[in-house]
């Protein structure tokens, strides 16, 4: 009986959009690039995959259980959360470094903040950065593509040595990478899909993009304004980071013009990390700085109240 | 008896250094990469710590109140310096692992703290119990953390080879790993004291 009356705050407006419908459409809309990636690095990616997602829901039953709360694992969360960071693995790591990295990402990104909505950074990246210090050597081999094309271990084209792959190879994922993050057209077919929906905003992914490929042209060249930008924002985690981690609703900041201003500060920190850094790839640091700054940005672009001056 | 012993308890667990009080949190962080160096820093601390509570409480009634701080410090610089050498001359692998931060036990707040807010205040048993349980507390602490950092960050205890075969996660043994466990362990024992705490209290009330 208790369960049947709901009291809520204001307002009292209904909407068949709940977050577990969210969860699962965004979920959804991962699966094209993630069959591409499965097509594209052999079966093995497959069982990182499922491995990610099955230990990410476990654990948070786990946790859900051992702190007397609801269990809500078909809430989509913890699934999407371990999707997303196996689509930030290389398909060479072994299995029991996915579990490990579901297990930090909901333990220790998510659930120690108090569960859904309350963690300050995004799990799936706090479980990539764990992984990435923790066993550097399996966390930077990448194999090459496999099964759809002719390949063998390369570096990515973010890899100073890199030489030659056209960009159609970029779009279709013809190159060395991680799971998730090759096949650029199958993203973009998901990315359609939400944006059509309108569960995510163009402002942050356009300006992280945008400033990503400004500043590789400014700089990422032999000389000043020589950059290859196009290679810059086509190569990478930059497409899967900018549309499906900076724009998570609970890590991201509120408003508008905040968005920008995040979007701006992920592209800067990915484009410094990119030409000047020691690691190959920047995203994953950058939107995690970029999360730390969320409740600062979300203070200063605060909109003014109607009729204030 | 019975008040003596609750000096000593309090240190443990209500007002353990660093699970309690956070403080000393600078050496908990930098020398919990293996058990020996934590043993040896809790070790060093708690004879420090003993050594200053038990002298400034003696001269509690001596020193001036206004320059006591100078005064405590000369106190604590002295045993330390003892620390310092006897650890150089003994244990010379462990001194030269724990480095700067044997001298800089001089400036750990929980020894000036204790100094402050106990020893001068209190008779000379009750601030050698106080220090015993602070030294053991800080201790206990500072082997737990660094127990769980070398088993997880390099997969050994006390040098030995735990698990064959696994592969150690190096962030816990680097500096993330200090503060992620610190961290983790506080939120942890903040939660089994806050529960004990908030059911005392239902108790109370009810």
């Amino acid at each position: 009986m208790s369960n049947k009356l709901v009291v809520q705050e204001a307002p009292h407006l209904y909407a068949a959009e709940n977050h577990t419908r969210i969860m699962w459409t965004v979920f959804l809309s991962l699966i094209p690039a993630g069959v591409f990636g499965v097509l594209i690095f052999g079966l093995k990616s497959f069982w990182i995959i499922l491995v990610g997602i099955v230990s990410a829901v476990l654990t948070e039953a786990l946790i859900q259980k051992l702190r007397n709360r609801e269990v809500t694992i078909f809430d989509g969360s913890a699934a999407l959360t371990g999707l997303l960071l196996t689509f930030c693995l290389s398909s060479a790591v072994p299995l029991w470094l996915v579990a490990a990295g579901s297990f930090i990402a909901i333990a220790v990104g998510k659930q120690v903040f108090g569960g859904l909505g309350q963690n300050i950074f995004n799990p799936a990246l706090v479980g990539r950065a764990f992984l990435l210090t923790a066993w550097p050597t399996p966390m930077t081999t990448w194999p090459g593509p496999k099964q759809l094309f002719d390949g063998i271990t390369q570096a990515t084209p973010l890899a100073k040595n890199f030489v030659g792959t056209s960009y159609w190879d970029l779009l279709i994922g013809n190159r060395g990478g991680c799971i998730g993050e090759v096949c650029v057209l199958a993203l973009l077919a998901g990315v359609l899909f939400l944006l059509i929906l309108g569960y995510i905003s163009w402002q942050i992914p356009f300006s992280f993009i945008a400033t990503v490929g400004l500043f590789a042209w400014m700089f990422g060249g032999e000389s000043l304004f020589a950059g290859k930008w196009l290679l810059q924002i086509l190569s990478g985690g930059l497409i899967l980071g900018a549309f499906f981690m900076a724009t998570d609703y609970v890590t991201s900041p509120l408003t508008n013009r905040g968005r920008l201003v995040f979007g701006f500060g992920c592209g800067l920190f990915t484009a410094v990390i990119r030409i000047w850094g020691g690691y190959p790839e920047g995203v994953c640091y950058a939107i995690l700085l970029m999360n730390a700054a969320t409740p600062l940005i979300d203070r200063f672009t605060q909109p003014k109240v109607f009729g204030v001056k | 008896m019975k008040k003596l012993f609750r000096e000593f308890s309090k240190g443990i667990r209500k007002e353990n250094p660093i699970f309690g009080l956070a403080l000393g949190l600078c050496p908990t962080l930098a020398v919990s990469t293996s058990v020996i160096n934590g043993l040896g820093m809790g070790l060093a601390a708690t004879f420090v710590l003993l050594g200053s509570n038990v002298i400034i409480s003696s001269l509690r009634k001596i020193i001036p109140h206004q320059v006591r701080i100078p005064c405590f410090i000369v106190v604590i610089a002295g045993f330390v310096t003892i620390v310092e050498l006897v650890m150089a001359a003994y244990f010379p692998a462990l001194s030269r692992q724990l480095g700067i931060f044997v001298p800089l036990i001089v400036v750990n707040c929980i020894i000036m703290c204790r100094a402050e807010a106990f020893a001068s205040r209190n008779t000379v048993g009750r601030s050698l119990f106080d220090a015993l349980g602070m030294g053991a507390g800080f201790t206990l602490g500072l082997v737990l953390i660094s127990g769980i950092r070398e088993a997880l960050g390099s997969g050994r205890l006390f040098g030995y080879v735990l698990f064959p075969g696994y592969q150690p996660a190096l962030t816990l043994a680097l500096a993330p790993g200090a503060l992620l466990i610190l961290g983790l362990l506080l939120g942890l024992s903040n939660l089994i004291f806050n529960q004990q705490t908030s059911r005392r209290t239902d108790e109370q009330t009810n």
